[in-house]
């Protein structure tokens, strides 16, 4: 007993980083089949954007991205994605919390339930709300009745239609994000003096904060790309529900040019968000560890 | 001013039972090797696991008992627990976690980071403040969670495996810095460890936990002479001697010489475990040992096969023989006998 805890064996520092070493300078080749398959997949993301590239009226973009109606669509699509964003989190960080910490009967039916729309078509989604939220639906009739006020068709029926299709993306991602914490962070949080309510915005909160931007940053990106269950629930009017999205697949019938420019702001924008926090945030050593 | 608890919990299949009593002051070791639910008595004495049956008192408040309903939840009770691996908040500087608890507890800012900073200061880490735990060292990572447990007043100081997470070579040094900054406080201390040099080198007694049941306790002198199993007289049976090291030999306070293979000058431990020790008439006998002491057999204790004889003399020392070795000796109570030991058979580690 006494021997075998003075000659544990202990990896030191500079022995780890010679590891790593080791394993740059022989890094195996990939088989010839794998490498062409991954060219392939990486041909198969880039020629889309190349083609719409090519085709793009770069002299009319900035008279186009100039247009009210341009304008006006792209500055509702930026609101209702961050009030989603902003909406995913409020509910979707205590639904993750639930789902990683408490184990309760039927867990796994809930978490199902809840990233079912996910994997959903967003038009079935989008179905589903009117049927549910609409001004005849099961629930949506009491809030007309009682409240006077009508969901469909409206801004906020866009907020919750990318929310209902967002929030999964960061419900999943944060869930992960707590499993990976040691709980017994918490526990010494507690044994401080903290209730578990501080212990939770003071420790728990900050030590997935990998894990909350990464998520955030998915169900934003999920939010503004929405289609299927906006057009479905909240209609296509400018300036109230035509999003972005929306604007440029009803561009593509009547001006192509149009589409073509509104598709770019979109590409760069999205692009610009994944580039700049992928390095700080997701896929970075800080998601690994939880902890950092 | 006590801590009195009698801690009944079942975790599935597996029971713990056991009863503690520990005065003000007073450092309390919980010995016993992995799953024997030494974590399981530390996380019921701290609040994280509701006993099922008994009742823990702690400076004569009762923070849990199931038969009356009584139950303080942790973090309204008067204790600070310093975690295996520590469990610094990564995301706080080393103030930041010393005070924490201060925060946490409704203390202004500006007053908890001051008293944080005195603390910082008492463990020598004041230029150490505005880091994460990150690049903090083991044991510098050991006095902030340390500084961060005592820094909310508690009068029950809990460790668990204090040491177990630094490497071998600043173990000692942590582990005298930890008697130091200890010393300070008045309060009740347990700790868990299944490393008995950690015990003997921090704890008043100790008690040894064995399949969720303390199997015997007692201080350290009276466990390691008299273990009352197999099991205990493996965990903890074995000759700890003190002194002075210089030249290649161990100088005692009683004037005993131990001659060892090599080790640094300065106070030291030497463990001499039983079984290397053999027990000769003459001294001729004793061979190639470099250490041959003369002692009187004080009593001769039976655990099977094997037999326990206590020396007295210049150098009191246990030494574990097979009864079959014993009665060729022939040797009885008040006999005079010869224990000899290899050099390289002691183990050397500094106070």
């Amino acid at each position: 007993m006494l021997h075998r805890s003075l000659i544990a064996p202990h990896r030191s520092a500079p022995a780890r980083s010679k590891d790593a070493a080791m394993t740059a300078a022989a890094r195996p080749r990939l088989p010839a089949p794998v490498l062409a398959l991954a060219v392939t997949a990486i041909a198969f993301f880039t020629l889309p954007f190349l083609g719409l590239l090519w085709r793009m009226p770069w002299s009319t973009l900035f008279d186009v991205l100039g247009e009210p109606g341009v304008r006006t669509a792209l500055w509702l699509s930026i609101r209702c994605s961050l009030l989603a964003t902003a909406l995913s989190l409020v509910l979707g960080v205590p639904l993750a919390w639930l789902l990683a910490r408490v184990g309760f009967p039927g867990r796994n039916l809930v978490r199902a339930l809840c990233t079912l729309s996910m994997v959903l078509p967003p038009v079935v989604g989008g179905v589903a709300l009117f049927f549910s939220l609409g001004r005849r639906g099961l629930f949506g009739q009491y809030l007309d009745r009682w409240f006077g006020f009508t969901l469909p068709f409206t801004t906020w029926a866009v907020v919750v239609a990318q929310t209902f299709v967002a929030m999964p993306f960061l419900v999943l991602t944060v869930e992960a994000a707590l499993r990976q914490l040691d709980e017994r962070y918490e526990d010494a949080a507690r044994t401080l003096g903290a209730s578990r309510w501080y212990a939770f915005r003071r420790v728990t909160l900050p030590s997935i904060r990998a894990g909350l931007i990464a998520g955030s940053v998915l169900a934003w990106a999920r939010a503004l790309g929405e289609f299927g269950a906006t057009i479905t629930f909240a209609g296509n009017f400018p300036g109230t529900t035509q999003t972005m999205p929306l604007a440029t697949y009803l561009a593509l019938e009547s001006n192509p040019e149009e589409a073509l420019i509104l598709s770019l702001v979109l590409i760069v924008v999205s692009f610009g968000v994944l580039v700049g926090l992928r390095d700080r945030w997701l896929g970075s050593s800080r998601v690994a560890t939880g902890t950092g | 001013m006590s801590l009195d608890a009698a801690i009944k919990v079942d975790l599935g299949t597996f029971h713990v039972d056991v009863e503690l009593r520990v005065e003000r002051g007073e450092m309390l070791a919980i010995l016993g090797p992995n799953g024997a639910g030494k974590t399981t008595v530390l996380r019921a004495l701290a609040g994280l696991v509701p006993i099922k049956r008994g009742r823990i008192t702690v400076d004569g408040l009762v923070v849990d008992d199931p038969a009356a309903g009584t139950f303080v939840p942790v973090e309204r009770r008067p204790i600070g627990v310093v975690f295996q691996d520590y469990l610094l908040f990564a995301h706080l500087s080393a103030t930041e976690n010393v005070a924490f608890g201060l925060r946490a507890r409704g203390m202004p800012r500006g007053e908890a980071r001051q008293r944080a900073g005195q603390w910082l200061e008492r463990i020598g880490l004041a230029t150490h403040a505005g880091h994460r735990p990150g690049t903090l060292s083991g044991g510098q990572s050991q006095r902030v969670a340390l500084a961060r447990a005592l820094a909310t007043d508690p009068r029950l100081l809990l460790l668990d495996e204090p040491l177990a997470a630094l490497d071998v070579g600043t173990r000692a040094e942590v582990r005298r810095d930890l008697r130091r900054h200890l010393a300070s406080f008045d309060g009740m201390r347990v700790m868990v460890t299944h490393d008995p040099v950690d015990a003997y080198a921090l704890a008043d007694r100790i008690a040894i936990l064995d399949d969720g049941r303390i199997v015997q306790s007692g201080t350290i002198a009276e466990v390691t002479a008299h273990p009352r199993s197999r099991y205990v007289a493996d965990l903890v049976g074995t000759n700890l001697v003190m002194g002075r090291v210089d030249g290649g030999v161990l100088t005692t306070t009683s004037g005993a010489s131990v001659v060892i293979a090599d080790a640094p000058a300065g106070e030291s431990f030497a463990v001499i475990r039983p079984q290397a020790i053999s027990l000769h008439r003459t001294n001729d006998a004793a061979g190639s040992a470099r250490n041959v002491w003369s002692g009187v057999v004080v009593d001769i204790d039976r655990l099977g096969e094997r037999a326990r004889v206590r020396l007295d003399g210049v150098l009191p020392l246990t030494a574990e023989v097979t009864v079959a070795a014993l009665e060729a000796l022939a040797v009885r109570p008040g006999d005079e006998v010869c224990a000899a030991v290899k050099a390289t058979d002691i183990l050397v580690y500094p106070v």
